[in-house]
């Protein structure tokens, strides 16, 4: 039994089943991530726990309460839309205090916590302003301010940094990392923006489809991805993944995979049981990073692998340096230290941390479980 | 910027220029002729106007005809004058303008933020009733009135207005809740706010501009409106527009030129009121700021 349980919920729309079977249970204090590309389900999700799309079937329990046709405001949860939502007749002192005037809550005991919200959020000089005056950021705030007052049980973020630009987002997002550090709230945060994700959770949902994909610690996700959908969406530049096969050399597993001059490398596999996949085709899947020049690569490491190959493209970026090659017929990507010594059309020696590469089924596109 | 535009306007040379304003000049006065013609001739004595002279400007000044007009011209049988028909008037448009908006606001909020199996369907049931002929329902709406015990009563005749001002008001609101933000209501479910009170706190007062609109339209329809008056009125609640015909109709003896166009002014006057006192609202721009902008 969690703080907030989402026990096989199922929406259906007529007889188009959007989400399936959505089984999360959120621990007091936790902050859940949904993330996935539009379409997904992660809003539907959301809005159903928020109680603004009805169950189909299944059960939302929020402290051991089903929640199944309470009415939102019942359910003490507050919301931040994407839209911040703030009712543009009211000002930013109103906006704050109607949920609790909805609740009967005495106007002094408003106003208290009015002002204690503004001093946390540090907008008490908006107070007497409409929303139409405020930027973007301090509209941000405001809407943050009408949820916080309110003090839920569990708080619900519809993609609230979706419309920042791109410098307020981190800021953004920053503050609200250190708000539930300090207040210690369950937060159920609705992104398609994997940073997002991996920065701010405890824990992520990664969804596609209408399905949880891999739900899970960010490190989790990020090392140990459940298939390749959730290997590609996590992590930028996205995880390469490449045709490889498997040998057995020396007793030990190894991934056979091509390079640009249609010769072989053999890199080898830390998972010894994957001698078991011997002279198949699987896909192998190595993160950007842990593609690297022999003096970069990681040190604590017990499995570096070495291969030539030929550099397509280098890209500097400042604080790193992709650099692209042709590796079992796909363009691959490392990234390197900003002052490796990288040329376009050099034949290069790579060093690939093996340790941290998964392989996947080609034909359930899942990880095979070492 | 300013020199980008000029170089892509059209270019107009200083004769084009000249003919253009000339034209429109004189097609303003055209449309102004006729509104001059009842102002110079209802501030002139009848004898001018029997003298020919139309055109002219009055040579001896009056409001006579005016306050003949309003408090003691013929009116059918009784030489009441305008005055207690113009309170007629008044005494209908107010409140059939008052709940017809306030009704059209509350089906345009159900159907665009409660939606509900064949809302779309309904929606255009009433759309059709913007087109339906004001003579088809004569006689069915004379009937109902009997029913009600409305009949020749201001109350019937207000009330035949809202029935058929409900379509075209709950077009309007319709129209414009419909792009009102969803969210801004969900926001407020969840902060509690009931049905009405999400109508009465968030949706009304973001509603101005429409509200306008919809009064204007309203109360000139109905203002001037004259077969439902002519049709259900009886003698002591005509509106202004019957008593305007009755005025210019009535045959005792001379027929008072200047009394008559004094009456036809007094009889457009408010709703030239309404426009442009209502209007100053007409503004745009009372949403900014509730959504991303």
């Amino acid at each position: 039994m969690g703080f907030l349980d989402i026990d096989n919920a199922t929406k259906s729309y007529g007889s188009v089943e959007v989400l399936h079977k959505v089984d999360i249970s959120v621990e007091e204090g936790e902050f859940l991530v949904l993330v996935g590309p539009s379409g997904c389900g992660k809003s539907t999700l959301l809005n159903m726990i928020a109680g603004l799309e009805e169950i189909t079937s299944g059960e939302v329990r929020i402290k051991d309460k089903v929640m199944n046709g309470v009415h939102p405001s019942n359910r003490n949860i507050a919301m931040v839309f994407q839209s911040y939502a703030l009712y543009p007749n009211m000002t930013v002192g109103q906006n704050i205090t109607f949920g609790l005037e909805m609740h009967g809550v005495p106007k002094a005991d408003r106003d208290k916590a009015m002002i204690e919200v503004a001093r946390l959020l540090q907008i008490e000089q908006l107070l007497d302003r409409k929303p139409g005056q405020l930027s973007g950021g301090q509209r941000q705030r405001v809407a943050m301010g009408r949820a916080l007052v309110r003090e839920p049980d569990v708080f619900l973020f519809d993609e609230p940094l979706s419309n920042l630009d791109a410098k307020l987002r981190v800021d953004m997002r920053t503050e609200i990392k250190k708000l539930h550090q300090n207040l210690g709230t369950t937060i159920v945060y609705v992104t398609h923006d994997q940073i997002e994700a991996m920065t701010l959770s405890s824990r992520i949902a990664v969804m596609n489809g209408g399905y949880v994909q891999q739900l899970g610690t960010p490190q989790d996700i990020y090392d140990t991805p459940a298939n390749i959908f959730v290997a590609t969406f996590m992590g930028s530049p996205a995880m390469n993944v490449l045709p490889a096969r498997v040998e057995v050399l020396n007793g030990r597993p190894h991934a056979e995979v091509v390079l640009h001059d249609g010769s072989t490398a053999h890199l080898p596999f830390s998972q010894d049981n994957l001698a078991t996949w011997a002279g198949r085709d699987i896909l192998l899947g190595v993160r950007p990073e842990t593609i690297t020049d022999m003096d970069g690569a990681d040190r604590k490491s017990s499995n570096i692998a070495n291969m030539t190959n030929r550099i397509v493209v280098t890209e500097p970026a400042g604080s790193d340096t992709f650099v692209s090659m042709q590796l079992g017929g796909r363009d691959v990507i490392a990234r390197m230290r900003s002052d490796a010594e990288v040329a376009a059309g050099q034949d290069f020696n790579f060093a690939v941390n093996m340790e941290k590469a998964v392989a996947f089924d080609p034909e359930s596109e899942m990880r095979i479980v070492p | 910027m300013a020199q980008a535009t000029q170089d892509t306007a059209i270019r107009t040379g200083r004769i084009t220029r000249t003919l253009i304003y000339l034209v429109l000049l004189l097609f303003s006065l055209f449309y102004l002729l006729p509104l001059y013609v009842m102002l110079a001739n209802s501030l002139k004595p009848l004898e001018e106007i029997t003298g020919g002279g139309m055109m002219n400007l009055p040579q001896v000044f009056t409001v006579e005809p005016w306050i003949k007009a309003w408090s003691s011209a013929q009116i059918g049988v009784e030489p009441t004058g305008l005055r207690p028909y113009f309170w007629n008037s008044i005494k209908m448009v107010v409140p059939a303008v008052i709940v017809s908006t306030v009704l059209g606001a509350l089906n345009g909020y159900v159907l665009t933020k409660w939606r509900f199996k064949y809302d779309t369907i309904l929606f255009g049931l009433m759309l059709f009733a913007c087109f339906i002929p004001f003579q088809i329902v004569l006689i069915p709406m004379a009937r109902m009135l009997g029913l009600m015990g409305l009949a020749g009563t201001t109350w019937g005749l207000a009330l035949v207005h809202v029935v058929y001002g409900i379509g075209f008001t709950t077009l309007y609101f319709r129209n414009y809740y419909a792009v009102f933000p969803t969210e801004l209501i969900r926001a407020a479910q969840i902060d509690g706010a009931g049905f009405f009170q999400i109508f009465w706190r968030i949706l009304l007062p973001s509603s101005g501009p429409i509200a306008v609109v919809s009064i204007i339209w309203q109360f000139t329809n109905i203002w001037n409106d004259f077969l439902f008056g002519a049709s259900f009125a009886d003698a002591n609640s005509q509106p202004m527009t019957v008593a305007l015909n009755n005025l210019v109709q009535s045959s005792t003896g001379v027929k008072e030129y200047n009394v008559h166009f004094a009456g036809a002014i007094l009889a457009a006057l408010p709703t030239l009121l309404v426009y442009i006192v209502a209007g100053r609202y007409f503004v745009r721009g009372l949403m900014a700021g509730s959504v991303k902008g």
